[in-house]
């Protein structure tokens, strides 16, 4: 917290504790920030507040003061006397105030508590074995601190629609549902597409789409995210995985610059689902639902997981000394990639120096119109991490028509591409067929059908490192799964090429090592230990590319300067 | 010596060796099935062979009976493939169980397991029978220490030691234990003359404690429990023979139980009268034929008290067989020794 | 608790030659040998499995003949040594069993891993994992002893069913779904 804000804190008392915070914020928040738990279901940090759920009633006093004097009044031991209210208040819809007490874990709170559970609980339904919400499910959690264990319940429970589909990727089971309305109020605060809405009375009331519309919106599937129970299930993983069996992976979403924080959900090397990690800064809680799909390449047919020499499986050894011979007997193009990571791509650029001073290299830009959200116009993840460790210089633009102009002229012998199909970045078929192509890349195409080798690359998801987004916003992400047997990380591949055509010792190919060289050589970079980023990420300066035309537009926390501003 | 007197001295050699092996294998079966009965089980009862095991009541018996398994033992012995350990002194390794094996049998030779009007049954009426036997059995002790050092492996070395450590000492209250039985029978050493000594009165009676430090010595010598220091395999895994397998361990197998044998005629030849039973045998085969079967069975009976022993009785300690062997059978079988040296010589004087 | 010495008298010279005791023990195993043998003799004589069994874990089916299990991996969670492995499933809609939305796509037991704790059955939800009676488990590979959810439906069979959970589910929706 910053000292300008310092005098503006207010002090509240939470269970006889005293903690300072900004005027404004709830009691849930409050208690959050010393890390006493308030249960809730229909808050929700990033969302309005409605109050509905009533799960986070609290009892709430302020310090009495004479009504005739206006003196403070002091109770027996001089203390100051709290004038506890006869009602318990919602924490969510209630803001802290000087000098109020709370509190969190009184009787009455408990009774008030098991009341609502007890409510919450009758019409619930016993799914627990076949509801993918279990293990994350807030009302279980609170069912065993707060339920009694049976039901008084006696008569019929109500019975809902099980399978009702809200969209191609959301399905609700309305029996789950406890009206938080949380879904709703997504719909119609983040994601600006209104199309959820409750029906019915009293324990009829049923969440549904408005009629003729679904919901069908690149952000859907937050509302499973922040569903507190299982009635918004994803169709992609629905019935797939119980989430206890799931190894957590702090990630970054390669989708656009935004550099979404994500979390991916793998077990034994298969990755299941991807879900938003919370970054203020970045993304809040959410995720595009694209995004959330990417891991699906890990699996794909399609995926390059052996090396080759002319289109036959070679050893690594000799790939790396056919790349050696290839890259040393002729003039040489390199292409970058902008979603390799920043170590990536200074090892690249180690390399390319290796090479020779006039080398020619290239990035292939992909913009393409965002969605003003978590989206940018600008798909690839680190181009400020290119610019960063000095790969490039310029913005680089969508095709690769310099390079080609280039090969026209017979100026080009062999061309490394590292992690880019250079059919799609714009080279003809004819253009490839003059040079010599070694091809790095996670997939089969065009590309590496014409390639001389062809150097499998692993996944973000298979990989550590970190990203540069459009805020210069350095971000960790870290490897989920294990790659293809026997294939080196991309970061190990270019250390030993590297060391192939220098002569020197390989570098060890962790981030952290590579960051030692980083935080020497490159002045912005300067002090920034790999392993000391924190999880929502470090802002660099980035002004020293203030006069490039970046072409993301305004989005989430994110505003262009003005100077580089394009419409 | 003509050859028709070599063969048939070889026939009937043959057919001792034969007899005496066949006894060996139906020991084991018999220590199987009563180690069985004894311990609430039933024993072999699985085998049989394809003709003989098919009959009605007969088969059905002897299967149940087990008779049929040292056959299945023997072949499995014989083809089972022979494990060579690498670490092994092949030489000594491959010499052991003959050499355990060879002393074993060559007791036989000299122990009278019979009559025939008069003259003993023996494939070698020596004069000095007990001493060939003690001093031909005692060099199987050769073939367990050889075993268990040139396996090169710790449990079967442990086992030689021991079992050397076991028969030296042993050896000395066995000898001396039998010394009055030859003092008694006028300075002969030949068994058949303690047989004929033996007609109205067995030694067992006439000298208990002899017989008694005899039978202790011989579970000694023969490694039977309580004395199986060498195998101890709660101990040792198997002792010894730890390293062998198959025919090898084959070969320890039989002589174990061949010593079991011979150790049972010896004493049923000092001590349980040999063939005699009181009563004067008839003239010709038959009464050949009889003392044999009446030897037979004395020495089966033994067998089966070596085996109930075994069944019995829980292992001594390694220290515990020290201490016996050398501070209460060896000064017992010396002042036993001098006791009836005394009274024979009084006896012999008054009478 | 106050300590009591027992006095320990020294033994006589009967007791220290060991002879009245071997002689003891000899008529002891004698008298044994007469017993009749408390053995089975298995491959003919088959044990008597008592209730509480605890043999192959099992897969069970309800009288209706519906699969009970559901596929909520409490078992492959619970289960010590890792034997179980589960791949869920859903159910599709036009199934005579779809109000139960989620069953096993398939279902795997090690039992070369299974250590016959019955973990497995106490945490199951659904009743739909019983260790019986089964106790010989052989093979000849090591995959064939991975039992999948054929083998074990087939060793589980049907056990009667003291709930019907579901198919009240299903009557109570038939009846009463849309009454408001």
């Amino acid at each position: 917290m910053n000292s300008e804000k310092h005098d503006n804190l207010i002090s509240v008392h939470i269970d006889g504790e005293e903690v300072r915070v900004p005027p404004g914020t709830n009691m849930i928040e409050a208690a959050r920030s010393i890390g006493t738990e308030i249960p809730h279901y229909c808050y929700h940090p990033k969302l309005s507040v409605v109050g509905n759920c009533r799960m986070c009633l609290v009892e709430m006093g302020m310090p009495g003061r004479d009504r005739e004097t206006g003196e403070p009044m002091l109770d027996e031991k001089g203390q100051p006397k709290i004038l506890w209210m006869p009602k318990p208040a919602v924490a969510c819809a209630t803001g802290a105030a000087p000098g109020m007490h709370i509190r969190t874990d009184s009787a009455l709170v408990r009774s008030c508590r098991e009341g609502v559970m007890e409510f919450l609980l009758v019409n619930h339904p016993l799914d627990c074995p076949i509801c993918d919400q279990a293990g994350e499910c807030h009302l279980q959690e609170f069912a065993t601190d707060y339920g009694r264990g049976y039901s008084r319940f006696v008569e019929e429970k109500n019975v809902k629609p099980k399978r009702t589909r809200l969209g191609p990727r959301v399905m609700l089971d309305d029996e789950r549902c406890i009206l938080c309305s949380r879904c709703i109020r997504f719909c119609k605060e983040i994601a600006d597409d209104d199309v959820l809405g409750f029906i019915d009375r009293g324990s009829y009331s049923t969440l549904t789409c408005f009629p003729g519309k679904e919901l069908a919106n690149n952000y859907s599937l937050n509302t499973v995210d922040i569903c507190p129970v299982g009635a918004l299930t994803s169709t992609d993983f629905r019935f797939r995985m119980r989430p206890w069996f799931l190894k957590q992976s702090p990630s970054i979403c390669i989708e656009s610059s935004v550099g979404v924080n994500t979390v991916v959900w793998s077990r034994e090397g298969t990755i299941y689902r991807i879900t938003p990690r919370r970054n203020d800064a970045v993304n809040d809680t959410w995720m595009s639902d694209s995004g959330r799909t990417l891991y699906k390449g890990v699996d794909s047919g399609d995926r390059m997981n052996v090396y080759t020499l002319e289109g036959r499986p070679a050893d690594a050894g000799a790939v790396l000394e056919e790349c050696v011979a290839l890259l040393r007997g002729g003039s040489v193009a390199v292409v970058g990639s902008g979603r390799s990571s920043v170590e990536e791509q200074w090892m690249l650029k180690r390399t390319v120096e290796a090479l020779g001073d006039e080398i020619p290299v290239y990035l292939v830009g992909r913009t393409e119109p965002g969605d003003g959200l978590l989206i940018s116009n600008d798909r690839n993840p680190n181009v400020r991490g290119a610019l960063l460790t000095g790969l490039m210089d310029t913005l680089p633009a969508a095709t690769l028509d310099d390079l080609g102009a280039r090969i026209e002229a017979g100026e080009i012998d062999t061309i490394l591409s590292f992690g880019e199909d250079l059919c799609a970045a714009g080279l003809a078929r004819g253009q490839l067929k003059k040079v010599r192509v070694i091809y790095a890349g996670t997939h089969h195409n065009d590309c590496s059908q014409r390639s001389r080798v062809e150097i499998p690359l692993l996944t973000v998801f298979e990989r550590s490192g970190s990203f540069v987004n459009q805020q210069f916003r350095l971000q960790r992400f870290s490897r989920a799964i294990p790659g293809p047997e026997g294939v080196y990380s991309d970061l190990a591949f270019l250390a030993l090429l590297h060391a192939r055509l220098t002569g020197l010792r390989p570098m060890r190919p962790e981030p952290a090592e590579i960051w030692k060289h980083l935080s020497r050589e490159i002045a912005a970079l300067r002090g920034i230990e790999y392993d000391r980023i924190s999880d929502t990420g470090v802002v660099i300066d980035g002004s020293k590319f203030a006069h490039l035309p970046f072409c993301e537009g305004k989005s989430l926390h994110y505003e262009p300067t003005a100077a580089t501003a394009v419409s | 010596m003509d050859p028709g007197q070599l063969i048939i001295f070889l026939l009937k050699a043959v057919a001792v060796v034969l007899a005496v092996m066949t006894l060996a294998g139906y020991t084991v079966l018999a220590e199987r099935k009563v180690a069985g009965w004894i311990q609430g089980r039933t024993g072999p009862n699985r085998t049989a062979l394809p003709i003989l095991g098919a009959i009605p009541v007969v088969g059905t018996f002897l299967r149940r009976l087990g008779v049929f398994q040292p056959l299945a033992d023997v072949g499995k012995f014989l083809f089972k493939e022979e494990p060579f350990p690498g670490h092994v002194n092949k030489l000594y390794y491959l010499l052991a169980p003959a050499l355990a094996f060879i002393p074993a049998m060559t007791t036989v030779t000299v122990l009278p397991f019979g009559q025939h009007d008069g003259a003993p049954l023996v494939l070698a009426n020596l004069d000095i029978g007990i001493l060939f036997i003690l001093a031909v059995s005692s060099l199987g002790v050769y073939g367990i220490i050889l075993g268990g050092w040139a396996s090169n492996s710790k449990y079967p070395f442990l086992g030689g030691v021991r079992s050397s450590a076991q028969m030296i000492s042993y050896e000395l209250a066995l000898g001396l234990s039998i010394l009055p039985v030859f003092l008694w029978t006028g300075g002969t050493l030949n068994l058949h003359a303690v047989v004929q000594e033996q007609t109205h009165v067995w030694f067992l009676f006439v000298q208990p404690l002899s017989a008694l430090i005899f039978l202790v010595a011989l579970f000694a010598e023969t490694n039977r429990m309580p004395f199986d220091m060498p195998e101890a395999e709660t101990e040792l895994v198997a002792g010894y023979n730890t390293e062998y397998g198959a025919f090898g361990f084959g070969l320890f197998f039989l002589a174990e139980y061949t010593h079991i044998i011979i150790g049972s005629g010896v004493f049923t030849v000092l001590f349980l009268g040999g063939w005699n039973l009181w009563l004067p045998f008839p003239e010709g085969i038959f009464g050949a034929v009889l003392s044999v079967l009446v030897f037979l069975a004395k020495v089966l009976c033994l067998v089966f008290f070596f085996i109930w022993v075994r069944w019995t009785l829980p292992r001594f300690r390694y220290d515990q067989i020290m201490n016996l062997g050398w501070r209460i059978l060896l000064p017992l079988a010396l002042a036993n020794l001098i006791f009836y040296a005394i009274a024979i010589a009084v006896i012999d004087r008054v009478l | 608790m106050a300590t009591k010495v027992v006095e320990r008298k020294p033994l006589n010279l009967a007791e220290r030659s060991y002879l009245p005791q071997i002689v003891g023990g000899l008529k002891i195993t004698f008298r044994n040998m007469w017993k009749p043998p408390v053995t089975l003799e298995y491959p003919e004589q088959r044990p008597n499995i008592p209730d509480r069994y605890r043999g192959v874990p099992t897969l069970v089916k309800d009288p209706n003949g519906r699969e009970k299990c559901v596929a909520c991996q409490l078992c492959e969670f619970v289960c010590p040594p890792r034997a179980i492995r589960i791949d869920p499933g859903e159910i599709p809609e036009d199934s005579e069993h779809a109000h139960v939305e989620k069953a096993p796509r398939e279902f795997k037991i090690d039992m070369l891993r299974c250590i016959y704790c019955g973990l497995c059955e106490e945490v199951c939800p659904e009743e739909a994992i019983f260790l019986q009676d089964t106790f010989s488990v052989n093979g000849l590979s090591r995959a064939e002893l991975v039992f999948n959810k054929k083998k074990l439906y087939q060793l589980g069979g049907t056990l009667p069913d003291s709930h019907y959970k579901w198919d009240k589910k299903r009557d109570a929706a038939e009846k009463g779904g849309d009454e408001h």
